[in-house]
Protein backbone atom coordinates (compact mmCIF):
# COMPACT_ATOMS: atom_id res chain seq x y z
CA UNK A 1 0.00 0.00 0.00
CA UNK A 2 1.44 3.40 -0.91
CA UNK A 3 2.52 5.83 1.79
CA UNK A 4 3.18 9.52 1.70
CA UNK A 5 2.06 12.96 2.82
CA UNK A 6 -1.32 13.35 4.56
CA UNK A 7 -0.84 17.00 5.47
CA UNK A 8 1.86 19.62 5.87
CA UNK A 9 2.43 22.97 7.55
CA UNK A 10 5.14 25.59 7.71
CA UNK A 11 6.11 28.48 9.92
CA UNK A 12 8.44 31.36 9.11
CA UNK A 13 9.10 34.15 11.66
CA UNK A 14 7.99 37.60 10.58
CA UNK A 15 11.29 39.44 11.03
CA UNK A 16 13.68 40.02 8.13
CA UNK A 17 17.12 41.49 7.67
CA UNK A 18 18.44 42.50 4.27
CA UNK A 19 21.70 40.88 3.19
CA UNK A 20 22.94 44.33 2.19
CA UNK A 21 22.54 45.47 5.82
CA UNK A 22 24.79 42.65 7.03
CA UNK A 23 27.33 43.44 4.28
CA UNK A 24 27.27 47.13 5.29
CA UNK A 25 28.24 46.31 8.88
CA UNK A 26 31.18 44.12 7.84
CA UNK A 27 32.39 46.44 5.09
CA UNK A 28 31.81 43.96 2.30
CA UNK A 29 31.43 46.13 -0.78
CA UNK A 30 30.95 43.32 -3.28
CA UNK A 31 27.48 42.56 -4.60
CA UNK A 32 26.76 39.99 -1.89
CA UNK A 33 23.02 39.73 -2.60
CA UNK A 34 23.62 39.27 -6.32
CA UNK A 35 26.43 36.78 -5.78
CA UNK A 36 24.35 34.65 -3.43
CA UNK A 37 20.97 35.32 -5.05
CA UNK A 38 19.71 35.93 -1.49
CA UNK A 39 18.25 39.34 -0.71
CA UNK A 40 16.88 38.96 2.79
CA UNK A 41 16.59 36.31 5.45
CA UNK A 42 14.13 35.49 8.21
CA UNK A 43 15.08 36.21 11.81
CA UNK A 44 13.42 34.67 14.85
CA UNK A 45 11.81 36.82 17.52
CA UNK A 46 13.61 36.92 20.87
CA UNK A 47 11.17 34.34 22.24
CA UNK A 48 11.31 31.93 19.29
CA UNK A 49 13.56 28.91 18.81
CA UNK A 50 13.57 25.61 16.91
CA UNK A 51 10.93 24.24 19.32
CA UNK A 52 8.41 27.08 18.96
CA UNK A 53 8.87 27.00 15.17
CA UNK A 54 8.36 23.21 15.14
CA UNK A 55 5.19 23.57 17.21
CA UNK A 56 3.70 26.29 15.00
CA UNK A 57 4.50 24.34 11.81
CA UNK A 58 3.04 21.15 13.33
CA UNK A 59 -0.12 22.92 14.44
CA UNK A 60 -0.52 24.30 10.91
CA UNK A 61 -0.16 20.75 9.52
CA UNK A 62 -2.77 19.45 11.99
CA UNK A 63 -5.21 22.24 11.10
CA UNK A 64 -4.66 22.03 7.34
CA UNK A 65 -5.39 18.29 7.21
CA UNK A 66 -7.99 18.35 10.01
CA UNK A 67 -5.89 15.61 11.64
CA UNK A 68 -6.86 14.00 14.93
CA UNK A 69 -3.49 14.34 16.76
CA UNK A 70 -4.17 11.24 18.84
CA UNK A 71 -3.66 9.21 15.64
CA UNK A 72 0.00 10.25 15.55
CA UNK A 73 2.20 7.44 16.85
CA UNK A 74 5.63 8.86 16.12
CA UNK A 75 7.24 12.30 16.10
CA UNK A 76 10.73 12.83 14.75
CA UNK A 77 12.00 16.41 14.97
CA UNK A 78 15.01 17.32 12.88
CA UNK A 79 17.14 20.38 13.67
CA UNK A 80 20.72 21.49 14.09
CA UNK A 81 19.63 24.09 16.65
CA UNK A 82 17.65 22.05 19.19
CA UNK A 83 17.55 24.37 22.22
CA UNK A 84 18.46 21.57 24.61
CA UNK A 85 21.58 19.43 24.19
CA UNK A 86 19.74 16.78 26.22
CA UNK A 87 15.92 16.94 26.34
CA UNK A 88 13.93 16.27 23.19
CA UNK A 89 12.26 18.88 21.02
CA UNK A 90 9.88 16.14 19.82
CA UNK A 91 8.27 15.58 23.24
CA UNK A 92 7.46 19.27 23.56
CA UNK A 93 5.88 19.21 20.11
CA UNK A 94 3.84 16.12 21.05
CA UNK A 95 2.42 17.79 24.14
CA UNK A 96 1.75 21.04 22.30
CA UNK A 97 -0.19 19.40 19.47
CA UNK A 98 -2.12 17.08 21.78
CA UNK A 99 -0.88 13.59 20.94
CA UNK A 100 -1.61 10.62 23.17
CA UNK A 101 1.15 9.21 25.37
CA UNK A 102 1.35 5.98 23.33
CA UNK A 103 3.89 7.75 21.19
CA UNK A 104 7.49 7.19 20.21
CA UNK A 105 9.59 10.29 19.67
CA UNK A 106 13.17 11.32 19.05
CA UNK A 107 15.21 14.23 17.78
CA UNK A 108 17.26 14.02 14.61
CA UNK A 109 20.34 15.98 13.61
CA UNK A 110 21.94 15.85 10.17
CA UNK A 111 22.80 19.50 9.44
CA UNK A 112 20.26 20.68 6.83
CA UNK A 113 18.68 17.31 6.02
CA UNK A 114 17.46 16.10 9.43
CA UNK A 115 13.87 16.82 8.38
CA UNK A 116 13.94 14.60 5.30
CA UNK A 117 15.67 11.86 7.30
CA UNK A 118 12.73 12.14 9.73
CA UNK A 119 10.30 11.70 6.81
CA UNK A 120 12.12 8.53 5.73
CA UNK A 121 12.00 7.09 9.26
CA UNK A 122 8.28 7.90 9.54
CA UNK A 123 7.67 6.28 6.14
CA UNK A 124 9.29 3.08 7.43
CA UNK A 125 7.09 2.86 10.53
CA UNK A 126 3.95 3.82 8.63
CA UNK A 127 4.61 1.41 5.76
CA UNK A 128 5.28 -1.43 8.22
CA UNK A 129 1.91 -0.77 9.82
CA UNK A 130 3.53 -0.09 13.20
CA UNK A 131 1.96 3.38 13.55
CA UNK A 132 -1.08 5.04 11.99
CA UNK A 133 0.42 8.48 11.39
CA UNK A 134 3.88 9.97 11.83
CA UNK A 135 4.95 13.60 12.20
CA UNK A 136 8.29 14.54 10.61
CA UNK A 137 9.64 18.01 11.30
CA UNK A 138 12.53 20.10 10.10
CA UNK A 139 13.00 23.39 11.99
CA UNK A 140 15.94 25.62 12.73
CA UNK A 141 17.09 28.94 14.06
CA UNK A 142 20.44 28.52 12.41
CA UNK A 143 23.54 30.38 13.50
CA UNK A 144 26.24 32.21 11.60
CA UNK A 145 29.17 33.77 13.43
CA UNK A 146 29.34 37.57 13.19
CA UNK A 147 31.19 38.46 10.00
CA UNK A 148 31.23 34.87 8.70
CA UNK A 149 29.90 34.10 5.22
CA UNK A 150 27.16 31.97 6.82
CA UNK A 151 25.70 35.06 8.47
CA UNK A 152 24.35 36.29 5.14
CA UNK A 153 22.05 33.30 4.79
CA UNK A 154 21.54 31.51 8.16
CA UNK A 155 17.81 31.97 8.75
CA UNK A 156 14.88 30.62 10.76
CA UNK A 157 11.86 28.56 9.78
CA UNK A 158 10.41 25.11 9.73
CA UNK A 159 8.04 22.64 8.15
CA UNK A 160 6.08 19.66 9.46
CA UNK A 161 4.78 16.74 7.43
CA UNK A 162 2.15 14.24 8.54
CA UNK A 163 3.07 10.88 7.03
CA UNK A 164 0.55 8.08 6.61
CA UNK A 165 -1.04 5.55 4.28
CA UNK A 166 -4.65 6.78 4.05
CA UNK A 167 -6.04 10.00 2.60
CA UNK A 168 -2.73 10.89 0.96
CA UNK A 169 -2.49 14.34 -0.59
CA UNK A 170 0.77 13.21 -2.18
CA UNK A 171 2.24 9.76 -2.52
CA UNK A 172 5.96 9.36 -1.94
CA UNK A 173 6.60 7.00 -4.83
CA UNK A 174 10.16 6.21 -3.84
CA UNK A 175 13.29 7.69 -2.29
CA UNK A 176 17.02 7.23 -2.61
CA UNK A 177 19.83 8.50 -0.38
CA UNK A 178 23.52 9.13 -0.96
CA UNK A 179 25.74 9.43 2.12
CA UNK A 180 29.48 9.82 2.73
CA UNK A 181 31.76 11.05 5.51
CA UNK A 182 32.54 14.55 4.26
CA UNK A 183 33.55 17.21 6.83
CA UNK A 184 32.30 20.30 4.95
CA UNK A 185 30.44 21.94 7.86
CA UNK A 186 30.27 21.16 11.58
CA UNK A 187 29.67 22.52 15.06
CA UNK A 188 31.45 21.01 18.04
CA UNK A 189 29.64 20.40 21.33
CA UNK A 190 29.26 23.62 23.33
CA UNK A 191 30.30 25.89 20.47
CA UNK A 192 27.83 28.65 19.60
CA UNK A 193 28.60 28.87 15.89
CA UNK A 194 29.35 26.29 13.19
CA UNK A 195 32.55 26.12 11.17
CA UNK A 196 32.75 25.29 7.49
CA UNK A 197 35.19 24.48 4.74
CA UNK A 198 34.49 27.52 2.54
CA UNK A 199 34.50 26.44 -1.10
CA UNK A 200 34.87 22.83 0.06
CA UNK A 201 31.12 22.99 0.85
CA UNK A 202 30.46 23.22 -2.91
CA UNK A 203 31.67 20.54 -5.34
CA UNK A 204 32.75 17.75 -2.93
CA UNK A 205 29.77 18.33 -0.66
CA UNK A 206 26.55 19.91 -2.00
CA UNK A 207 26.93 19.14 -5.70
CA UNK A 208 28.39 15.63 -5.31
CA UNK A 209 25.68 14.48 -2.89
CA UNK A 210 22.68 16.18 -4.50
CA UNK A 211 23.56 14.96 -8.00
CA UNK A 212 24.33 11.41 -6.86
CA UNK A 213 21.09 11.15 -4.87
CA UNK A 214 19.06 12.65 -7.72
CA UNK A 215 20.62 10.45 -10.41
CA UNK A 216 20.38 7.42 -8.14
CA UNK A 217 16.65 7.90 -7.70
CA UNK A 218 16.04 8.55 -11.39
CA UNK A 219 18.05 5.43 -12.27
CA UNK A 220 16.20 3.37 -9.64
CA UNK A 221 12.80 4.48 -10.94
CA UNK A 222 13.67 4.72 -14.63
CA UNK A 223 12.56 8.35 -14.85
CA UNK A 224 14.06 11.58 -16.17
CA UNK A 225 13.65 15.31 -15.35
CA UNK A 226 10.99 15.66 -18.07
CA UNK A 227 8.72 13.36 -16.06
CA UNK A 228 8.35 16.02 -13.35
CA UNK A 229 6.29 19.21 -13.12
CA UNK A 230 8.31 20.64 -10.24
CA UNK A 231 11.69 20.13 -8.61
CA UNK A 232 12.99 21.28 -5.23
CA UNK A 233 16.62 21.22 -4.16
CA UNK A 234 18.18 22.18 -0.84
CA UNK A 235 18.76 25.91 -0.83
CA UNK A 236 21.88 27.03 1.10
CA UNK A 237 21.87 30.06 -1.19
CA UNK A 238 20.09 31.06 -4.37
CA UNK A 239 22.86 29.95 -6.74
CA UNK A 240 23.48 26.31 -5.81
CA UNK A 241 19.95 25.00 -6.50
CA UNK A 242 19.86 26.78 -9.87
CA UNK A 243 23.21 25.33 -10.87
CA UNK A 244 22.48 21.79 -9.66
CA UNK A 245 19.10 21.83 -11.43
CA UNK A 246 20.86 22.77 -14.67
CA UNK A 247 23.47 20.03 -14.17
CA UNK A 248 20.73 17.45 -13.71
CA UNK A 249 18.63 18.62 -16.64
CA UNK A 250 15.81 20.38 -14.77
CA UNK A 251 14.61 23.75 -16.01
CA UNK A 252 14.33 27.02 -14.09
CA UNK A 253 10.55 26.84 -14.53
CA UNK A 254 10.48 23.52 -12.69
CA UNK A 255 12.26 24.92 -9.61
CA UNK A 256 10.93 28.50 -9.50
CA UNK A 257 7.87 27.73 -7.36
CA UNK A 258 9.88 26.04 -4.62
CA UNK A 259 12.82 28.45 -4.64
CA UNK A 260 12.22 30.46 -1.45
CA UNK A 261 15.81 31.17 -0.37
CA UNK A 262 16.11 34.60 -2.08
CA UNK A 263 13.30 35.86 0.19
CA UNK A 264 13.91 34.05 3.50
CA UNK A 265 17.49 32.71 3.44
CA UNK A 266 18.59 29.20 4.33
CA UNK A 267 16.29 27.69 6.94
CA UNK A 268 18.57 24.63 7.25
CA UNK A 269 16.43 21.63 8.29
CA UNK A 270 13.42 23.58 7.04
CA UNK A 271 14.95 24.57 3.70
CA UNK A 272 14.05 21.77 1.29
CA UNK A 273 10.83 21.07 3.20
CA UNK A 274 9.61 24.69 2.98
CA UNK A 275 10.46 24.66 -0.74
CA UNK A 276 8.44 21.46 -1.10
CA UNK A 277 5.55 23.03 0.85
CA UNK A 278 5.61 26.10 -1.42
CA UNK A 279 5.30 23.69 -4.34
CA UNK A 280 2.48 21.67 -2.75
CA UNK A 281 0.70 25.00 -2.10
CA UNK A 282 0.08 25.34 -5.85
CA UNK A 283 0.33 21.75 -7.07
CA UNK A 284 -2.63 20.10 -8.77
CA UNK A 285 -3.67 16.45 -8.66
CA UNK A 286 -1.45 14.44 -11.01
CA UNK A 287 1.53 16.80 -10.68
CA UNK A 288 4.82 15.12 -9.98
CA UNK A 289 7.49 16.68 -7.72
CA UNK A 290 11.18 15.78 -7.46
CA UNK A 291 12.76 16.86 -4.15
CA UNK A 292 16.36 16.51 -2.96
CA UNK A 293 17.69 17.63 0.42
CA UNK A 294 21.32 18.04 1.43
CA UNK A 295 22.87 17.86 4.86
CA UNK A 296 26.50 18.64 5.52
CA UNK A 297 28.58 15.88 6.89
CA UNK A 298 27.25 14.75 4.32
CA UNK A 299 24.23 13.25 2.63
CA UNK A 300 21.27 13.81 0.34
CA UNK A 301 17.78 12.31 0.31
CA UNK A 302 15.93 12.35 -3.02
CA UNK A 303 12.15 11.84 -3.20
CA UNK A 304 9.71 11.28 -6.05
CA UNK A 305 6.27 12.62 -5.10
CA UNK A 306 2.96 12.23 -6.94
CA UNK A 307 0.20 14.71 -5.98
CA UNK A 308 -3.21 13.11 -5.37
CA UNK A 309 -6.81 14.31 -5.70
CA UNK A 310 -7.07 14.71 -1.91
CA UNK A 311 -4.86 17.81 -2.03
CA UNK A 312 -7.99 19.76 -2.98
CA UNK A 313 -9.59 18.80 0.33
CA UNK A 314 -6.96 20.52 2.50
CA UNK A 315 -8.16 23.60 4.30
CA UNK A 316 -8.20 25.05 7.75
CA UNK A 317 -7.35 28.62 6.77
CA UNK A 318 -3.66 27.86 7.20
CA UNK A 319 -1.13 30.35 5.75
CA UNK A 320 0.68 29.31 2.57
CA UNK A 321 4.44 29.69 2.29
CA UNK A 322 3.96 32.74 0.08
CA UNK A 323 1.67 34.28 2.74
CA UNK A 324 4.55 34.17 5.21
CA UNK A 325 6.99 35.49 2.61
CA UNK A 326 4.89 38.43 1.43
CA UNK A 327 3.09 39.28 4.67
CA UNK A 328 2.77 43.06 4.90
CA UNK A 329 3.29 42.71 8.66
CA UNK A 330 6.85 41.47 8.13
CA UNK A 331 9.28 43.77 9.94
CA UNK A 332 12.78 44.65 8.78
CA UNK A 333 15.57 44.85 11.34
CA UNK A 334 18.84 46.72 11.26
CA UNK A 335 21.96 44.81 12.30
CA UNK A 336 21.80 46.00 15.91
CA UNK A 337 18.24 44.75 16.38
CA UNK A 338 19.14 41.56 14.51
CA UNK A 339 22.03 40.97 16.92
CA UNK A 340 19.64 41.44 19.84
CA UNK A 341 17.12 39.01 18.37
CA UNK A 342 19.77 36.38 17.76
CA UNK A 343 21.30 36.72 21.21
CA UNK A 344 24.61 37.77 19.72
CA UNK A 345 24.96 40.45 22.38
CA UNK A 346 26.10 38.93 25.66
CA UNK A 347 24.89 41.18 28.50
CA UNK B 1 22.31 19.62 41.54
CA UNK B 2 20.49 22.93 41.50
CA UNK B 3 17.10 23.60 43.05
CA UNK B 4 14.83 23.26 40.08
CA UNK B 5 11.59 24.96 39.22
CA UNK B 6 10.92 22.12 36.75
CA UNK B 7 8.18 20.35 38.78
CA UNK B 8 6.22 23.56 39.26
CA UNK B 9 6.43 24.33 35.54
CA UNK B 10 5.61 20.73 34.59
CA UNK B 11 2.36 20.83 36.56
CA UNK B 12 1.17 23.76 34.45
CA UNK B 13 2.14 22.40 31.01
CA UNK B 14 -1.46 21.65 29.88
CA UNK B 15 -2.60 25.19 30.72
CA UNK B 16 0.49 26.89 29.33
CA UNK B 17 0.83 24.95 26.08
CA UNK B 18 -2.79 24.44 25.14
CA UNK B 19 -4.97 26.64 27.35
CA UNK B 20 -6.60 23.62 28.97
CA UNK B 21 -9.20 24.88 31.44
CA UNK B 22 -12.46 23.46 32.64
CA UNK B 23 -16.13 23.67 31.70
CA UNK B 24 -19.06 22.97 33.99
CA UNK B 25 -21.52 20.90 31.98
CA UNK B 26 -24.20 21.69 34.57
CA UNK B 27 -24.31 25.47 34.17
CA UNK B 28 -22.16 25.95 31.06
CA UNK B 29 -19.54 28.20 32.70
CA UNK B 30 -15.91 28.05 31.47
CA UNK B 31 -12.90 28.41 33.79
CA UNK B 32 -9.28 29.32 33.18
CA UNK B 33 -7.16 28.45 35.04
CA UNK B 34 -9.04 25.21 35.64
CA UNK B 35 -11.23 24.79 38.71
CA UNK B 36 -12.39 21.53 40.23
CA UNK B 37 -15.58 22.91 41.79
CA UNK B 38 -17.93 25.24 39.94
CA UNK B 39 -18.80 28.13 42.28
CA UNK B 40 -22.24 28.37 40.65
CA UNK B 41 -23.17 24.71 41.06
CA UNK B 42 -21.12 23.59 44.07
CA UNK B 43 -22.10 19.98 44.85
CA UNK B 44 -23.92 19.74 41.51
CA UNK B 45 -20.70 20.52 39.61
CA UNK B 46 -20.15 18.44 36.45
CA UNK B 47 -16.64 19.59 35.55
CA UNK B 48 -14.81 18.51 32.38
CA UNK B 49 -11.52 19.54 30.82
CA UNK B 50 -11.89 22.09 28.04
CA UNK B 51 -9.33 23.26 25.47
CA UNK B 52 -9.91 26.94 24.77
CA UNK B 53 -9.83 28.06 21.14
CA UNK B 54 -7.16 30.65 21.97
CA UNK B 55 -9.04 33.56 20.42
CA UNK B 56 -10.13 36.57 22.41
CA UNK B 57 -10.22 40.33 22.89
CA UNK B 58 -7.92 42.75 24.70
CA UNK B 59 -9.84 44.09 27.70
CA UNK B 60 -7.03 46.34 28.88
CA UNK B 61 -3.25 46.45 28.58
CA UNK B 62 -0.07 48.09 29.71
CA UNK B 63 3.24 48.61 27.92
CA UNK B 64 6.27 47.48 29.92
CA UNK B 65 9.36 49.65 29.47
CA UNK B 66 11.30 48.64 32.60
CA UNK B 67 11.24 44.88 32.84
CA UNK B 68 12.67 42.28 35.15
CA UNK B 69 15.96 40.66 34.19
CA UNK B 70 14.32 37.86 32.15
CA UNK B 71 12.34 40.23 29.96
CA UNK B 72 14.86 43.04 29.41
CA UNK B 73 15.49 42.04 25.81
CA UNK B 74 11.80 42.28 24.96
CA UNK B 75 11.04 45.85 26.06
CA UNK B 76 8.87 47.63 25.21
CA UNK B 77 6.30 44.85 25.24
CA UNK B 78 2.57 44.67 25.82
CA UNK B 79 1.01 42.82 28.71
CA UNK B 80 -2.76 42.52 28.40
CA UNK B 81 -5.81 41.16 30.13
CA UNK B 82 -7.47 39.11 27.42
CA UNK B 83 -11.04 37.91 27.49
CA UNK B 84 -11.17 34.56 25.76
CA UNK B 85 -14.16 34.09 23.44
CA UNK B 86 -15.57 31.50 25.83
CA UNK B 87 -15.56 34.02 28.70
CA UNK B 88 -12.62 33.67 31.12
CA UNK B 89 -10.00 36.41 31.37
CA UNK B 90 -6.27 35.84 31.63
CA UNK B 91 -3.09 37.88 31.59
CA UNK B 92 -0.83 37.36 28.61
CA UNK B 93 1.81 39.00 26.46
CA UNK B 94 0.69 40.34 23.08
CA UNK B 95 3.60 40.04 20.64
CA UNK B 96 3.20 43.10 18.43
CA UNK B 97 4.28 46.69 18.08
CA UNK B 98 2.67 48.37 21.13
CA UNK B 99 1.06 50.86 18.72
CA UNK B 100 -0.86 47.97 17.11
CA UNK B 101 -2.56 46.94 20.35
CA UNK B 102 -5.57 48.71 21.81
CA UNK B 103 -8.60 47.91 23.92
CA UNK B 104 -10.83 45.74 21.77
CA UNK B 105 -8.03 44.29 19.59
CA UNK B 106 -8.87 40.74 18.55
CA UNK B 107 -6.05 38.32 19.35
CA UNK B 108 -5.15 34.67 18.81
CA UNK B 109 -2.75 32.40 20.66
CA UNK B 110 0.79 31.48 19.58
CA UNK B 111 3.48 29.21 21.04
CA UNK B 112 6.55 30.99 22.40
CA UNK B 113 9.27 30.87 25.04
CA UNK B 114 7.83 32.35 28.23
CA UNK B 115 11.11 32.36 30.13
CA UNK B 116 14.28 30.50 30.96
CA UNK B 117 15.57 29.29 34.31
CA UNK B 118 18.97 30.93 33.79
CA UNK B 119 21.68 29.59 31.47
CA UNK B 120 21.50 26.01 32.78
CA UNK B 121 17.86 25.59 33.78
CA UNK B 122 14.79 24.58 31.86
CA UNK B 123 13.11 26.62 29.17
CA UNK B 124 9.50 27.54 29.87
CA UNK B 125 7.32 27.31 26.79
CA UNK B 126 3.72 28.39 26.57
CA UNK B 127 1.08 30.66 25.13
CA UNK B 128 1.34 34.27 24.10
CA UNK B 129 -0.96 36.20 21.79
CA UNK B 130 -0.74 38.15 18.52
CA UNK B 131 -3.31 40.37 16.79
CA UNK B 132 -5.72 38.04 15.01
CA UNK B 133 -4.99 39.25 11.47
CA UNK B 134 -1.31 38.26 11.73
CA UNK B 135 -0.16 35.15 9.78
CA UNK B 136 2.09 34.26 12.73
Amino acid sequence: MPAGIVSYGVYIPKYRIRVEEIARVWGDESDVSGNLNVFKKSVPDVDEDAVTIAVEASRNAIRRGRIDPTRIGVIYAGSESHPYAVKPTSTIVGEAIGTNTDLTAADFEFACKAGTAAIQACLGLVSAGMVDLGMAIGSDTSQGAPGDALEYTAAAGGAAYVIGKDDLIAEIEDFYSFTTDTPDFWRREGMPYPEHGGRFTGEPAYFKHVTNAARGLMRKMGVSPEDYDYAVFHQPNGKFPLRVARQLGFTKEQIDQGLVVPEIGNTYSGSCLIGLAATLDVARPGDRIFAVSFGSGAGSDAFSIMVKDEIDELGGGVPLVRDYISDTKNEYLDYAMYAKHKGKLRL
Amino acid sequence: MTMSTAPRFWRHIPQRYNLIGTHCANCGEYYFPPREICPNCRRDTVMEDYKFEGTGTVVTYTVIHNATEDFKRQTPYTLAIIQLDEGPRLTGQVVADPDDVEIGTKVKSIFRILGKDGEKGIIYYGTKFVPAESSA
